[in-house]
């Protein structure tokens, strides 16, 4: 059924000595509607290197290493393993050629152990019994044997997302994976769960694995990897080893022209007081208190952004800001105006502008069309509604404008928002947030596995809205981009703000990681200073 | 009132709890693996309806209650496969699959009873097989007990010995994991090689046979006829059984034996002088407070949780 399509820069068959571990030649995938997600792709791999795959959000990165996983069937072309032709019909088929991945999405079963999990599929069995003690038994054994460190006894969906990871590697190294690929593994993790991660990466490299590795962190892709492809609309666009890239090229590379990673902003123009909390509480059904007393105040025309390890409480503050969580004491005013316990359309109604952290869940609806999900939050209002009903041609213009405006990538209005790439996606909500001309916007990790060009996007539109005197409260777990982009920054540690610091001038990401892991914090009258 | 206080605490009145559980927890078992499956199987009810019918029929021609209880199961589990064809083949959605097969059951289990015997009610004026009654040595003779454990049908020592069958089969064998791995997350099962089509078919498969024994049991146990409807909502009840249980084997057989002990209840309640439908009543108005007090006290736990957190003192 693969037609190989001849390709000019085949490798002669006199460097055999050199012949990669893994090739890929002439792939090309077009899916059933008709998208071409890989065209004429050469990929190759050498044994017991890091090789890093970058691309744009819909660039057909996830698409090349799901038909080397054998979890789609390449349209055309050929895969070659140790320098022989070879079929990977199924996943299955790739894991006994010894091809092991890491989903971007983790493929887990929640309530079962850690070590059920590395186990499951090819369990130690007597019989038709799975060996329990001799599952729990190779976990462990496993997880020491490459300094990964696992509960096997725990069950998953209590541990943290660092060691979820964990267990899926371990799971490929179970099935005696020798090429690893791992998709997106960091967009997840903490800086330092990276840090143990590419720790973990380096020693399976020493005993002589080969790792393919996706990111969009260009620094982490520049740490990490011995050579690099660069994917965009699609193709392969080229391969370079680590000494001749650097983070400009790559990101020129991928969208096809210049790209200004560093953000350009006048000093901040801070007006009156917009939003201000204090002593917010907030404790989960469970009883677990999250929020215990945070104070803060953000101002019109500033970002206040938040700092913090994720899971410390961010989600959950600015989500009770958003209406979607009921506090348990505290205030939060608007413009002095009380906004605690409204519904989230009563909040929305008195101005502020959410960009929730989790866009496929609470961003976006995925089977509705971009007009619709670009008027969720303003559909009972005129234009878009008169004397109870729907105004379609005033909901299509809309859409057409903040389509062209935000230069969301669609051919029109029409389209499920599910089917865009989750760039594209983050552009929807963020065009739908700003167009609603808040007084206040809470921006939950804007730009979390959204591409350098998309990235370069949302941070323009957030300093832009700043400027206009919108009130931006940030949290994101990316230091680097809170750092640069707020004007004031606060760090969260365990449910407090720890330290808030009047300018980032002169502050360094070493300095604010210390309060960020607890050990050091500000005095409360020092923090008050700042409010 | 004496009269009733004194008959249920009996071993008569224990052993007939056993008894009218049985229909309840052999389908709700067969429920629990399909709903951990990853396939919510509605069409127990019907299934039952159609393996008591076709177990009746078979037994009064063959005049053997073994081969009716052969072809009861066998005619289950075709039902549930049918189902799976329909959803996991066709892509049909599984709950109107199921809803159709159980109004198919209804309509035509009697139909064919009709083209059969020419009776539209039942099969009564026919002689049935029954499955066997198992006197246990020793055992029946412990005062007490031994009219509670011995002399029960053969079926419903199968339904409490298959508590602990499911139980080993869900969580200890490579077969029963799978399945709940396909039930909790399909992709991930997808993904070390597990083929999904076939566990969800399995756990199909075993559901039709699970309320097919109960079935079987409803028309060769309980009594020795097929009637109308005669499964009258337990495949639902068992439904209810399951989440009660909290989807375990354990909780549903416990489950079961609340709703049994209702039944049982309105049975016995039902020689006295109140009004039947009163009586009859009884074990769905059990299902309904059940259900209830289980969303009340799910509720409570959570406020109970803020509550401790509230006046915990602020450090
Ligand atoms: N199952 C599918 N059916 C149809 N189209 C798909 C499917 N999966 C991906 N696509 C499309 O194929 C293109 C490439 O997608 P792919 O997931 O490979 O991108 P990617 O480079 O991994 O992007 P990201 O960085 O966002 O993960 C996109 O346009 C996407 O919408
Ligand atoms: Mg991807």
């Amino acid at each position: 059924m693969s037609t190989h399509a001849p390709h000019p820069t085949s490798p002669s068959a006199t460097d055999s000595a050199a012949a990669p571990l893994v090739e890929m030649r002439g792939i090309t995938k077009i899916y059933p509607n008709g998208v071409l997600a890989n065209h004429e792709v050469t990929f190759a791999v050498r044994a017991g290197e890091i090789h890093a795959l970058v691309g744009e959000n819909g660039a057909g990165k996830s698409t090349l290493m799901k038909i080397l996983y054998g979890m789609e069937r390449p349209s055309a072309g050929q895969i070659f393993l140790r320098g022989k032709p070879t079929t990977i019909h199924s996943p299955h088929e790739a894991i006994t050629q010894g091809i092991g991945m890491v989903h971007q999405n983790f493929m887990l079963v929640p309530s079962f152990t850690i070590a059920e999990n590395i186990v499951l599929g090819t369990e130690p069995s007597r019989g038709a019994f799975v060996d329990r003690r001799a599952a729990i038994a190779a976990a462990a054994q496993l997880a020491q044997q490459y300094g990964l460190s696992v509960d096997p006894e725990a069950r998953v969906d209590v541990v943290p997302v660092g060691m979820r990871q964990r267990v899926e590697i371990l799971k490929a190294l179970y099935r005696g994976a020798d090429v690893l690929i791992l998709d997106e593994p960091t967009a997840v993790l903490t800086p330092q769960e990276t840090h143990e991660l590419f720790t973990a990466i380096q020693r399976l490299i020493q005993v002589g694995k080969t790792v393919i590795f996706i990111s969009h962190k260009l620094h982490e892709v520049m740490e990490i990897s011995d050579r690099i492809s660069v994917m965009r609309d699609a193709r392969l666009v080229g391969t370079l080893d680590k000494h001749e890239a650097n983070e400009r090229l790559l990101a020129k590379m991928m969208v096809g022209r210049e790209v200004f990673l560093n953000i350009e902003k006048t000093p901040a123009q801070r007006g009156p007081l917009v939003l201000k909390v204090r002593n917010l509480e907030y404790a989960t059904e469970t009883g677990v208190e999250v929020l215990k007393g945070v104070s803060l105040s953000v101002y019109a025309g500033e970002i206040l952004g938040i700092a913090g390890v994720e899971g410390n409480g961010q989600t959950e503050l600015v989500e009770v800001i958003a209406g979607l969580r009921t506090p348990l004491s505290g205030v939060i005013e608007l413009n002095g105006k009380s906004i605690a316990g409204l519904t989230p359309r009563q909040v929305r109604q008195a101005g502020v502008a959410h960009i929730p952290e989790d866009r496929l869940t609470n961003g976006v609806a995925l089977t509705a069309s971009i007009q619709e999900n670009l008027i969720v939050d303003r559909y009972t209002r005129e234009p878009f509604t008169r004397g109870g009903l729907m105004r379609p041609a005033a909901i299509a213009r809309n859409s057409e404008a903040l389509i062209e405006a935000y230069a969301i990538r669609a051919p029109d209005g029409s389209l499920p928002v599910g089917a865009l790439s989750g760039g594209n996606m983050q552009k929807v909500v963020v065009a739908r947030e700003l167009s609603s001309q808040p007084k206040l916007l809470i921006a939950a990790q804007p730009t979390r596995g959204v591409d350098i060009g998309a990235t370069e996007f949302m941070h323009e539109q957030l300093v832009r809205a700043r400027n206009a005197g919108v009130a931006i409260l940030l949290v994101s777990a990316d230091l680097s981009e809170v750092m640069s982009l707020s004007d004031r920054l606060a760090v969260m540690h365990a449910g407090r703000i720890v330290a808030l610091f009047p300018s980032t001038e002169g502050l360094t990401e070493e300095e604010v990681g210390l309060y960020m892991l607890g050990t050091k914090t500000m005095s409360q009258s020092e923090i008050e200073s700042h409010w | 009132m004496e009269q009733a206080l004194q008959a249920i605490f009996s071993a008569t009145f224990v052993a007939a709890v056993l008894r009218v559980t049985t229909p309840i927890l052999l389908p709700a078992l067969g429920g629990l693996i399909a709903e951990l499956g990853g396939v919510a199987n509605i069409a127990l009810e019907g299934i039952m309806l159609i393996s008591a019918c076709a177990g009746v029929l078979v037994s009064i021609a063959t005049q053997s209650e073994w081969l009716g209880l052969l072809a009861g199961l066998a005619a289950g589990i075709i039902t549930a496969l049918v189902l799976a064809f329909f959803h996991l083949d066709l892509k049909a959605d599984i709950i109107l699959s199921a809803i159709a097969i159980n109004i198919l059951a209804s309509g035509g289990t009697i139909f064919v009873v009709f083209l059969l015997t020419g009776d539209k009610g039942s099969t009564s004026a026919l002689v049935s097989r029954q499955m066997p009654f198992i006197e246990i040595p020793i055992i029946k003779d412990i005062p007490l007990l031994g009219p509670i454990l011995s002399g029960q049908n053969l079926l419903t020592y199968i339904a409490f010995i298959a508590v602990a069958g499911v139980a080993i089969f869900l969580y200890r064998m490579r077969a029963g994991i799978h399945l709940r791995a396909v039930g909790e997350n399909p992709d991930a099962a997808r993904s070390v090689g597990i083929n999904v089509r076939s566990q969800q078919y399995l756990a199909l498969a075993l559901s039709g046979a699970l309320a097919a024994l109960g079935g079987v049991y409803l028309s060769m146990g309980y009594v020795k006829f097929f009637a109308r409807d005669m499964t009258a909502g337990r495949g639902f009840i068992a439904l209810a059984a399951i989440f009660l249980g909290g989807k375990t084997p354990l909780g549903t057989m416990i489950a079961a034996l609340v709703f049994g002990l209702a039944e049982a209840l309105s049975v016995q309640l039902g020689n006295l002088r109140v009004p039947n439908q009163l009586v009859q009543m009884i074990p769905y108005i059990a299902t309904l407070i059940a259900l209830v007090v289980y969303a009340l006290v799910q509720r409570q736990r959570a406020i109970a949780h803020q509550r401790r957190f509230r006046q915990a003192p602020t450090p």
